[in-house]
């Protein structure tokens, strides 16, 4: 990559942040440039978050209609899935997935949900509600 | 007035963990910058890695695991580093601050999710983020992340969240900083040894690593083609893929142009200019990889059709372009 080849697609990902790339000059010599954004990342990055916000919206409506507890919109609301929050919590997934139901969910002990809203960085009480929204 | 601050040399770079390995040794009295230390930790290469999983996903990783910069640096400059880990977050924050009481910048690794100055749509919970902590005023961290322009600040509760975050590759608050660093470095010897055992790394009798995993990468793409789910989760892959090269980690081209950066350097350093063609080989692979990530984007999006076939011959392109360099490196 040239130097005048470096992107500058300005992304609304990075904040107004620019990046370091390395790129080589007109003397052939590898040089550190900012970069603005390249609309390839961009595209990837907005795909990935696109999807979670769509597993927590389409969790958000299941917690609603009762057919999941709210710890699943949670999970996906802090972007996390499954995996992350077996890890991040340490129950093992299976139980993680036992605690998706709501009759199991709201019976839980409140040591079992701070752990939960300790992984999470959110209290109980919001463990435990659906925002209104 | 601060608290507590360290006259701290803030420079940017491409990548967090060679950033803050080449900024702390340079303020250790050693001037170092961030191709070299990729370099001399012989950390590039290509795995992928169906057992370890991001977001869901199998990890594809274009450098060394984390950690492998610091331990690759030790190992060739023949230095030390002091790292600490904590089971008590509480502990974790009091060794800090004592460290910058002492006047001693570190480096910590911390995940990125829980760091508030991170723009919100880079926010994934990803645990292997390194930064440098140069100060503190009242609650607040001074922190130099070195791939932002600016050093920033980080507030106790939420750095404190970020070291400790659980998780694959969680930190355990780990703190670092080099316990001894040597006067100079010893080119002659450590640049050869770098690059050969970097070569040799690449070219593993791995299915998954290096360039056969290049390769396996290009196949695994064609096979999920082929899967009952190819609608809805071909694009995602494709999009993880590309994400996993250009985003996490950074570096660009999958750290291709960071490593002929450094070959560069080392052209200069040892005197070969064979080094200095080998650099311009390794950029037209990084080139390479850069027109992959065009390409599945174009057709994740469907503005090219979907040709697992072509993704493939480029992928193998890009092997047997690596291949060639690392043959002739392995030489050295």
């Amino acid at each position: 990559m040239k130097t005048e080849e470096v992107p500058q697609e300005t992304a609304k990902t990075y904040g107004g942040v620019k990046k370091l790339l390395y790129a080589v000059d007109d003397k052939g010599e590898y040089t550190g440039v900012n970069s603005a954004g390249w609309e390839v990342e961009t595209y990837v990055t907005m795909a990935a978050v696109d999807e979670i916000v769509r597993l927590r919206n389409e969790a958000l409506e299941r917690a609603r209609a009762g057919k999941t507890s709210p710890l699943e919109f949670h999970m996906f609301d802090r972007r996390m899935e499954l995996a992350t929050l077996a890890a991040t919590s340490g129950f093992w997934t299976w139980r993680v997935k036992r605690h998706f139901k709501p009759e199991v969910f709201a019976k839980l002990d409140e040591k079992i949900l701070s752990r939960y809203a300790e992984c999470m960085g959110i209290t109980v009480d919001q463990l435990r509600s659906l925002p209104d929204v | 007035m601060f608290d507590t601050v360290t006259s701290f040399q803030h420079r940017q770079s491409a990548h967090c963990e060679t950033g803050v390995v080449s900024n702390l040794l340079t303020h250790q009295g050693l001037p170092m910058d961030e191709p070299m230390a990729f370099g001399l930790s012989a950390s590039l290469t290509f795995a992928y890695m169906p057992m370890l999983k991001m977001g869901g996903m199998p990890v594809i990783a274009y450098r060394m695991f984390p950690g492998s910069v610091i331990r690759g640096v030790e190992k060739r400059l023949k230095m030390k580093w002091v790292r600490r880990q904590f089971t008590d977050p509480k502990e974790g924050e009091r060794a800090l601050d004592a460290e910058l009481d002492a006047g001693r910048p570190v480096g910590l690794q911390t995940c990125i999710y829980w760091l508030p100055y991170f723009p919100e749509d880079m926010r994934f919970h990803f645990n292997s983020h390194n930064l440098v902590v140069y100060g503190r005023d009242g609650d607040d961290y001074l922190i130099s992340d070195p791939v932002f322009e600016q050093t920033t600040r980080c507030d106790r509760a939420s750095l404190t969240k970020a070291r400790f975050a659980k998780g694959d590759m969680e930190a355990k608050g780990l703190m670092y900083y080099p316990a001894q660093t040597p006067a100079h470095i010893d080119y002659a010897t450590a640049l050869p040894s770098a690059i050969r055992w970097n070569s040799i790394t690449m070219q593993a009798p791995v299915p998954i690593a290096g360039i056969k995993g290049i390769r396996f990468l290009g196949r695994q793409i064609v096979k999920l083609s082929q899967g009952p789910e190819r609608e809805k989760y071909l694009p995602l892959y494709l999009g993880h893929i590309v994400r996993m090269q250009e985003e996490i980690g950074t570096g660009g081209a999958g750290f291709r142009f960071l490593y002929a950066s450094f070959l560069q350097e080392a052209a200069q350093h040892l005197d070969k200019p064979m080094l200095r063609s080998v650099a311009k080989e390794l950029t037209d692979a990084g080139d390479e990889w850069r027109r992959f990530a065009l390409l599945a984007t174009k057709m994740c999006r469907g503005r090219a059709e979907m040709n697992p076939a072509l993704l493939e011959k480029t992928l193998n392109d890009i092997a047997d372009r690596e291949l060639a360099v690392w043959k002739q490196l392995r030489t050295i």
